[in-house]
Formats: structure tokens, sequence, C-alpha cells
């Protein structure tokens, strides 16, 4: 008799065990998938004070580094799918444009300064993906080691001060004399990792990459917008590869770490060996504000980080500013109910123009907004977010737009950062890196 | 008595049914038809026919290289697993001292989940190449063979266990029969021992062939395919083609459904060519 009462126990055990996998649980009924590892805490925080004061839940899920479109893809076939996510300019709208509603007419939408900033649709109506943030990078510099240079009575160069770079030729001069004198600055190489491991190589095939590409897509005169003409590009001719070429040997050259082992460097190593003062310089944007400050044992002051743009040696760079652009745009699933849809642009106007919302964007999140809620009092602290906007304000300084939106695909990055990786390795040739620039476009357009 | 078998049939076998068919059957049969559509997400497909498996093979030869890349691994992975598995199980069955602490430690590396595995063998290669100037992804023989020592570490133990439980079985009797008639250790060994632990050469191989095929956590967390997509191996071109472009889904979908039938054939044939030499005993 107990023999059946013990496997009449299992049996239910095995039945309720079964099914406690489909349990939900509470479900939000706004659910946001966060682009940005490094906010997830802040999004955290400003999702539980949300709940605070209206009562409405909000689910923020954040996908790791480099897989948001594969999660994106998974859980927007999911039955609880997000009411929010984030598209990658004018190309991730094209994948994703079966999901994103015509937020036209939303408070969120109107708050955009410059409408013009929004994505479109092709015949250019409605307003499908707002841009919530304008970022800019270029090479971060830390002036402390710069000054101590400077104050070398042996040095090779003749300016005076990091603010006098003004093209390649100079910035190579002060590298290469600087990498001369590495035991005196106290620094083992002049810019920190090249990183090039799998997934750790956008800021070469994306975000050097731009510069080269900007120059020769201006030139472009059918188009008034470089990026348009990205987009409408069938063949790129990379007429300034060698240029391209300039600045990235100049960072694999007078780099800490030999060319050999740069394919298994992150990019958080890259941060982390500048926020620890191993190195003067990296090429960065101003969300890695984050990185260098939550480094542990870190020795950059706050006020010694600056940027300087990325000089190429293309003629006429001394007016050339930072990157500045977004590929950040916010869109709202179609497939969401009208309830849904309301509710999450309720907590977007709410997050971008009530005073609590704001306090969190420019405090926690650090973000320079589009958006015409924000005074100029209401701009991040951080030291790279005010370098952002102090170019932006220099009117002596041409911005370089962002036109790597308008790059075929992610494969053609990724074959790109590979070419990269086997040229850094020695075994393949410069030309080889050119050739898959030109190739992968002309092959991915298509 | 057999009418209480049939009551209980469905609450023994009913749980486990439901999910095979839930976690098995029901994806299978539903990537069958996805590799035929042309899709973004699962729920939205679209018939195109035959289309994503010509686009498989004609678009480029990242599908070919990957599988050869497969073959060559699964060759020498599973001659040196099952070599040095049989090996060990020949020493630990002889009654040294501390054989069962060997055991347990010959084993423990299959306790590790594969990412895990991928990163801690990361860190050693990089660890000694690094004093050489170069990394795991400076050259592709170095990720290749990366891969075979990694799998090696990990499956080893497994095999060892399954080889030790074979030669345990061998009757005394016909052991102590051959050396009363003057058989040597390696007359011993492929007169006697070989064709007495063929079924568990049967399953160690099916075990290591399959799986050395389908590798993929390992692969992702060593080389990630790098340098240029030369360590990709088969699983990992599926996943990268499936998720990492908009458009390819069904490409990656009619992949995986090859790759299927590959396996499936392999391991089929492996099984039958063993099977046909086992003896009873």
């Amino acid at each position: 008799m107990s023999k059946k009462i013990i496997s009449l126990i299992l049996c239910v055990i095995c039945i309720v065990t079964l099914f406690t996998g489909c349990g939900e649980g509470k479900t939000a009924d706004i659910y946001f998938l966060n682009f940005k590892p490094e906010s997830a805490d802040a999004y955290k925080e400003i999702a539980e004070k949300y709940e605070e004061e209206t009562g409405v839940a909000v689910k923020v899920v954040t996908a790791a580094a480099n897989t948001y479109e594969q999660t994106l893809k998974s859980e927007i076939a999911k039955s609880s799918a997000p009411t929010i996510f984030q598209v990658n300019g004018p190309i991730g709208y094209q994948s994703w444009k079966d999901y994103c509603l015509n937020i036209e007419n939303s408070n969120f939408a109107k708050l955009l300064s410059d409408d013009t900033l929004a994505i479109r649709d092709e015949s250019g109506n409605g307003i499908y993906a707002v841009p919530y943030v304008v970022e800019g990078y270029g090479i971060i510099y830390n002036d402390a080691i710069m000054q101590k240079y400077f104050k070398l009575s042996d040095r090779a160069t003749a300016i005076n001060s990091a603010d006098e770079i003004k093209n390649f030729d100079t910035l190579k001069a002060v590298v290469e004399d600087m990498t001369a004198h590495k035991s005196e600055l106290q620094i083992d190489g002049v810019f920190a990792s090249t990183s090039l491991s799998s997934g750790e190589d956008w800021r070469w095939q994306t975000h050097l990459l731009n510069v080269p590409l900007y120059y020769e897509l201006s030139a472009n005169d059918d188009y008034a917008d470089p990026t348009i003409a990205g987009l409408n590009a069938k063949e790129v001719a990379f007429r300034y590869a060698t240029n391209y070429r300039n600045l990235f040997d100049l960072y694999i050259n007078n780099s800490l770490t030999e060319k050999g082992v740069l394919g298994s460097k992150s990019t958080s190593d890259s941060m982390a060996e500048f926020a620890l003062g191993k190195v003067a310089m990296v090429q960065n944007g101003n969300w890695a504000w984050s990185q260098i400050k939550d480094v542990k044992g870190n020795t950059v002051a706050e006020s010694d980080i600056k940027f300087l743009p990325l000089y190429t040696g293309v003629e006429g760079e001394e007016r050339q500013g930072l990157c500045i652009g977004t590929e950040n745009y916010l869109a709202i699933n179609k497939n969401a109910t009208a309830e849904q849809q309301q509710k999450s642009l309720d907590f977007l106007y709410w997050l971008f123009s009530s005073d609590t919302g704001k306090d969190y964007v420019t405090n926690k999140l650090g973000f320079v907004t589009p958006f015409n809620s924000f005074t100029e009092q209401e701009l991040p602290s951080d030291p790279l977010a005010r370098e952002v906007v102090r170019y932006m304000n220099d009117e002596s300084k041409q911005t370089v737009p962002w036109i790597f939106t308008s790059f075929p695909s992610d494969v053609f990055k990724t074959e790109v950062g590979g070419a990269l990786l086997e040229y850094v390795q020695g075994n393949r040739e410069w030309t080889d890196v050119e050739n898959t620039v030109k190739s992968m476009w002309k092959s991915e357009r298509e | 008595m057999k009418n209480g078998n049939k009551r209980w049939f469905a609450v023994f076998v009913g749980p486990t049914f439901i999910a095979f068919c839930i976690a098995f059957l029901v994806p299978f049969i539903m990537g069958l038809y996805l590799s035929f559509c042309e899709f973004r997400t699962v729920s939205d497909a679209q018939f195109v026919g035959l289309q994503n498996y010509i686009r498989a093979f004609s678009e480029n030869s990242d599908f070919l290289n990957s599988l050869w890349f497969t073959v060559k691994f699964a060759i020498a992975s599973v001659i040196s697993i099952n070599v040095i598995a049989f090996l060990l199980a020949l020493l630990l069955t002889r009654g040294i001292r501390g054989t069962n602490l060997f055991r347990t430690v010959f084993f423990m590396p299959n306790l590790i989940g594969g990412i895990v595995l991928g990163y801690i063998w990361q860190l050693i290669i990089n660890g000694i190449l690094y004093n050489y100037g170069y990394s795991i992804t400076s050259n592709a023989t170095f990720g290749y063979w990366g891969l075979v020592v990694l799998m090696s570490w990990q499956m080893i133990g497994y095999m060892m266990i399954i080889y030790i439980a074979g030669i345990q079985n061998i009757p005394t009797a016909i052991l102590e029969a051959a050396r009363v008639d003057g058989a040597g250790p390696f007359r011993t060994l492929r007169s006697i021992i070989i064709p007495s632990v063929m079924p568990s050469i049967t399953i160690c191989l099916f075990l290591t062939i399959t799986n050395s095929f389908k590798l993929f956590d390992q692969n992702l967390a060593l080389t990630a395919g790098a340098p240029s997509k030369q360590t990709q191996m088969v699983a990992l071109d599926i996943y990268n083609t499936f998720y990492g472009r908009v458009g390819y889904e069904g490409v990656g979908q009619a992949k995986a459904v090859v790759f299927f039938v590959l396996v499936a054939v392999v391991a089929l044939l492996q099984l039958y060519l063993t099977r046909s030499r086992e003896v009873e005993n």
C-alpha cells in the first residue's frame, strides 16, 4: 500500500515540476528592452521610481553587450513581447519596420527639438523611431600625463599643450616621442589595447571607419546629407584608406600591448588600462565615463579627462571636431495592445520631461538628449559629456556626423573587424583590409 | 495485472511524453517547416520552397568551410578521446593503489559546463602563447588544437567510465584461460578484451562522434570562430547565420536541417558498423 502512495506522490511531483516553468508571475504593462549594458542599474532604479509614483509596473531587461538583435528577435516572438525597444538607425529600422508603431502624434515624439532626427518611412511620412541620446567619441586622453610630457626638457616636439594638437602629423610626432619617453612618463604605452577579440572590435570597424568614409561620402554632391549618400551608395571607393591606416597603425605601434595578443583584448581591458594610468590615450566615446569611473584603483582625476578629435591626416582637418551623433532610437511595438502602447509612451514622456525623470537622465544615465524639455543647465556633469557639449558648441569645429548608421549590415562590420585582426597579427596585408571594405560594402548592399 | 499496467502506463509515461513533445517533437517539426520559409520571428513565416537550401550553399562558402573544419575536428578528437580513455580504463582496472581517486579526478572535468571550460582553456592557452607574443586567435591552427585539447579533457573521463564498466564485465575465467593458453598481454588485449568491450566501443564512438559534430559552447567561448571564421564549426555557423543577420533566418534553419541529416547518417552508419562486430559472451 505504502509503495503505491509513494509512486503516486512521485507522479504528482513530476507533473507539478513540469508545469511550474509555465508560470509567468505578474505581467508588467511596460516591457523595455534596454540596449545599453552600462545603464542597466540606472534603468532598474528608474523603473522602481516610476512604479512608486504612478503604480504602473515597468519591466526592464538588458541585453548583454552585442547581443541586442538576438535578444530582440527571440523576445519579440513571445506573447509578452517588449513594448519599447531600440533600433540602430535607418538600417536597423529596415529590419524591424513591421514592428514599429507610428508615434508622430505622441507627446514623446513632440519632445524632439529637431524632428528631422527621427526615423520616417520610405516616403518620409510618420515617425517610427525617436533618438534619445546624442553621443560623441574621439581620443580620450589623460591630461596629467600629457602635461608631464610637455614639461620634459628633451622632448622632440615644439608645442606646449595637448590643445595644440590640431592634425595627424602633430599627433603622430607627440605620440611617437611619448613612446620614446615611456619610462619618464611612467606609462606602459601611449595607447590602450586596440581590442580586437570577437564582438569587441566595434571601436575600429565602426567608429574609426566612420571618419574616412565620412570624408568620401560628404564629397558626393548628389546628396546634402552624407548619411543619405551612404544609404544610397552601391559601392565605396574607400578613397581615404591611407588615412584610416594612419591612425590605426599609430594605435597599434604605440600601444602597451604587443600586436600578437590584441585578438584577446576587450574594450573593458582598454578602459581599465586607461583608468589605472598605464596609458595616456584611448579611443572611445562619452559613454565610457562609467567604465573609467568604476574601475577599482582609478588614478585619473576627473578634471584631467579630455577629448581629441580623430585626426587621420585629411587635408583641412584642423577644423574637424568630435564624431557626434546617435544610433540609439526608441520604437514602440506595433503588436502590443493599445493600452500598453499608450502606457509605454507615457513612461517615456515622463522619463524625458518630468523633473524626476530628467534628473535620472542627466545624473544617472548621463545622457545628452535631443529633446527640448532639457535646459542648458540640465546637462550631465561627467567630464566626457561636458567635453562633447563643448565641442558641439564650438563654432570653429566641424562635427563629424555618425554616418556609420548607413553601413550596409552587421556582417560588413564583422568582416572588416576580422580583416583588421588578421592584418594586426601579420597573416594578411593591409590591401586585404581595403579590399574587404570595398567588396563587403558592395555585396552586403545588394 | 495486465490491466493494472495499462492503467499506470499513462501516469508514468504521460508526463515525460508531454515534455518530449513540447521540448523536442514540436520544435523539430516547426524547424523543418521553417527551413522552407522566409521569416523574421518564428511566428510570421512565409513559404518559399527550396530557396533557403540553395542560398545556404551558393551565397558564400562559410557553411562548407565550417563543415570541413568540423569534420577535421571530429576525426582528431574522436581518435584522441577514445584511445586515451581506453588506455586509462585499462590502467585503472588493474587494481593499482588510489584507483577510485584517479577515476574521480579524471571524470570531474565532465561536470563543468562547456562555456566555463572554454574560458578556462582560453586563459590557459593564452597564458602560454602570450610569452611568445601570440594569442589563440593568431592562427587557426592554435584554435583547432585548442578545441581538440579542450574536448578531450572534457570527454575522456566520461568515456573512461564506460570502458571501465565494459572491462570489468569480462569474466575472469576467460582471461585466466587465455593466460593458461600462453597468451601475452597484447594477444589478450587484441583477442579477448577489445572484442568483449565492443558494446562499450559502440556507445563511446557514438557519443564522441555526435558530440564532436554538435560542439557549440566550447567553440563560442574558446575562439568564437576567430580569426576570420576559420575556426567556426557548423553549429556556430548556423547560430551566426540565424541570429547574425536579418533576412537569413530561413537560411540558418536550412543549414540546421542539412546538418541534422548529416549527423544522423554518420551516427547510424557508425552504429551499424560497430554493432556488427559485437560478440555475445
